[in-house]
């Protein structure tokens, strides 16, 4: 593990056990790390295993094979107490901001539960670090501690939501999807949130959303999945402005853009729908849908490669060669 | 001499309203807008600002508890349809004007094969049974293309995927070749790439039939790519409506510019800031006195919190309207 590195995933698989002895290979073999301080985006289509992966690194519930190393301990390897602890410095932000909040409870006790858990200050000390946090997410401690989730907002509820992840003052929040369920004009006020509590808390984010715009914006590096496994993983502006993976150039393809001028491609570059991943296709699993796919896809799985420094795909047909 | 074309559908001063225990909701009020044949209207605006409701008072099929009450004239080809019986209304319904939502099994019944489903609309509508009705449905499933159609009648909605279920309500609302097709949010529950195909098979379909058609989106990408001529709403009111490419190159109001603006654009490098806008919704039990987005724009005087701007043209002939006191010309407050 080098230095630098906060969280390092290393072939990560999670297998689900389904009846007549079926399984469901929800994760395959992926690798990646993330750095202090650092955005990793991941972005697929739905059923593509990217919720799997945050939730795996949570142990909720553990991966079923591969190691997941934060702040350098393996936390596969951690059970009870020592588990509880290292998951102090790791938070989670859900789509749903208003059912991941308990609705019974007021605003002071839901940003303060994670110390509650941890007992690791004084209820005055509580009380303050809340206000402290509250403050920080742009809301008005006096006004909206002693109310409950029902009385606001998406937008206020994921507000609520981000303040009681950065409590502890973790060093990895994984976002899932935190503003796919928010307007347009609230979900530019959460975005700007992030990045300011990112260099306010020198937080890392792993930050999953199948919106390539939102994910391009907020990103330092992005990771691509389909199917349960890693296609392409490239720093941000690489990624959007020179894919090497057809489906990454797909994916990119069919968001609409702002502009009337500018009609889009007939017929759309992807047929079909995602297979299933109780069946996945042999070789490549992205085959079936590819436009440039060979046999050779279909009998070996193409291995995961450093195409560029920094730029890493998995496809024997690669957009452009490597270099 | 070139022929006049006459609108199939022209909304004028439609307002529902509905009354509940807190107060009236005017979800839609006075909206006007007009749909030629082959035309597609985009509605935009953030969740809350009518949109749905105003299609759900096109087709009629608010609730019945007589809590919303609705005024203004909705015309189908000349008809009013507020004036229609239930009755009557039932016949243009699924047959003159046909909905597509955003949740394909809200419009499909999960315990009815989808052959049966496609027949009944072609049994009520077009007199259409036995050979004749499945003959016709699989013509419709393949047209919307969907694989193997013949077998797919004997399927559940459940054993269909997200994406091939949108395509099933889509082949039922345009069995009957409709005047109107209102899709409310079509590809929101769907990928980006299946989403891309269901908008291109509303595209072909529309075509084919030259079909009027109003898609309500909260994604102005797709509403720049996919429509003729766009609404925006805000709080119940259409704050701007204009051809698609006059709104995108010089909108007016500053509600629309700031909502185009706050959108994560793939041009902009990473970490780009964007540029929100302030506060929440409006409360639509007390919306703001003057102009409703007042509250929230950058621009707002004391003229925007005291009086309701009215609908102004932009042009000449009079195409490009907006409701503003300090409209943008050139991406500029005009004085």
């Amino acid at each position: 593990m080098k230095p630098d590195e906060l969280l390092s995933v290393e072939n990560l698989s999670a297998t689900y056990r389904l009846p007549h002895g079926r399984k469901l290979s929800a994760v395959a073999n992926i690798s990646f790390s993330i750095h202090k301080g650092e955005t990793l985006g991941l972005v697929g289509e739905s059923g593509c295993g990217k919720s799997t992966v945050g939730r795996s690194i949570m142990q909720l519930p553990p991966p079923t094979g591969g190691t997941v190393i934060f702040e350098g301990r393996d936390l596969a390897s951690l059970g009870g107490e020592a588990l509880r602890r290292a998951r102090m410095r790791l938070h989670m932000i859900f789509q749903d901001p208003v059912s991941s909040l308990n609705p019974r409870r007021k605003v002071r006790d839901i940003v303060a539960e994670p110390m509650a858990i941890a007992g690791v200050v004084t209820a005055p000390e509580r009380v303050r670090r809340v206000r402290i946090a509250l403050a920080a997410v742009s809301l008005d401690p006096d006004r909206v501690m002693d109310r409950r989730p029902h009385e606001f907002s998406g937008g206020q509820c994921q507000r609520i939501a981000i303040a009681r992840a950065l409590i502890m003052e973790p060093q990895l929040v994984i976002c899932d999807e935190p503003v796919s369920a928010l307007d347009v004009s609230v979900r530019a006020q959460i975005l700007n949130l992030l990045e300011d509590m990112k260099a306010r808390y020198c937080l890392a984010l792993l930050f999953i959303s199948h919106d390539l715009a939102v994910v391009k914006n907020i990103s330092d590096r992005v990771a691509v999945m389909y199917l349960g496994q890693f296609c392409e993983l490239a720093p941000s502006a690489r990624l959007y402005q020179a894919p090497l993976h057809p489906y990454t150039a797909a994916l990119i393809a069919a968001i609409p853009v702002m502009d009337p001028d500018r009609r889009p491609a007939a017929p759309p570059l992807l047929a079909g729908e995602l297979p299933s991943p109780m069946n996945p296709p042999s070789g490549c699993r992205f085959r079936t849908r590819c436009p440039r796919a060979a046999a050779h896809c279909e009998e070996l799985e193409p291995a995961w490669r450093e195409a560029e420094p920094g730029h890493f795909v998995a496809c024997h047909f690669p957009l452009r060669p490597a270099r | 001499m070139t022929e006049v074309p006459t609108a199939v559908l022209e909304v004028t001063d439609l307002a529902t309203h509905f009354h509940t225990a807190r107060g009236i909701v005017r979800a839609v009020d006075g909206v006007s807008f007009s749909i030629e044949p082959g035309q597609t209207l985009g509605i935009v605006g953030e969740s809350g600002s009518g949109k749905s409701v105003l299609a759900r008072t096109i087709i009629r099929i608010l609730t019945r508890d007589g809590s919303a009450t609705v005024t203004g004239r909705i015309a189908l080809d000349g008809r009013d349809l507020l004036t229609l019986s239930e009755t009557d209304m039932r016949d243009v319904r699924g047959k003159d004007i046909a909905m597509v939502f955003q949740n394909p099994m809200s419009s499909l019944n999960p315990v009815k094969r989808i052959g049966t489903q496609i027949g009944e609309v072609l049994t009520r509508h077009l007199g259409l049974r036995g050979r004749a009705a499945q003959i016709r449905s699989v013509e419709l499933l393949a047209s919307v293309g969907i694989s193997l159609p013949a077998e797919r009648l004997n399927h559940y909605p459940h054993q269909l995927s997200g994406g091939m279920r949108q395509r099933v309500a889509i082949a039922i609302a345009i069995a009957c070749e409709p005047k109107l097709l209102i899709a409310d949010e079509p590809t929101t529950a769907l990928d980006v790439t299946i989403q891309a195909q269901i908008l291109d098979l509303l595209r072909r379909q529309q075509r084919a039939h030259n079909m009027a058609m109003i898609l309500i989106s909260h994604d102005l990408g797709m509403v720049a790519a996919h429509t003729d001529l766009v609404g925006v709403m805000y709080a119940g009111q259409m704050v701007e409506r204009a051809p698609t490419r006059s709104l995108f190159h010089g909108c007016h109001m500053p509600y629309t510019r700031a909502l185009i603006r706050s959108a994560p654009k793939l041009s902009d490098p990473p970490h780009t800031r964007l540029r929100a806008i302030s506060g929440g919704p409006p409360d639509m039990l007390q919306p703001a006195i003057g102009c409703r987005f007042g509250p929230r724009c950058d621009y707002a005087t004391d003229m925007c919190r005291s009086y309701k701007p009215a609908l102004s043209a932009a042009d000449a002939d009079g195409t490009h309207l907006y409701a503003c006191w300090h409209p943008l010309v050139a991406g500029r407050i005009l004085p």
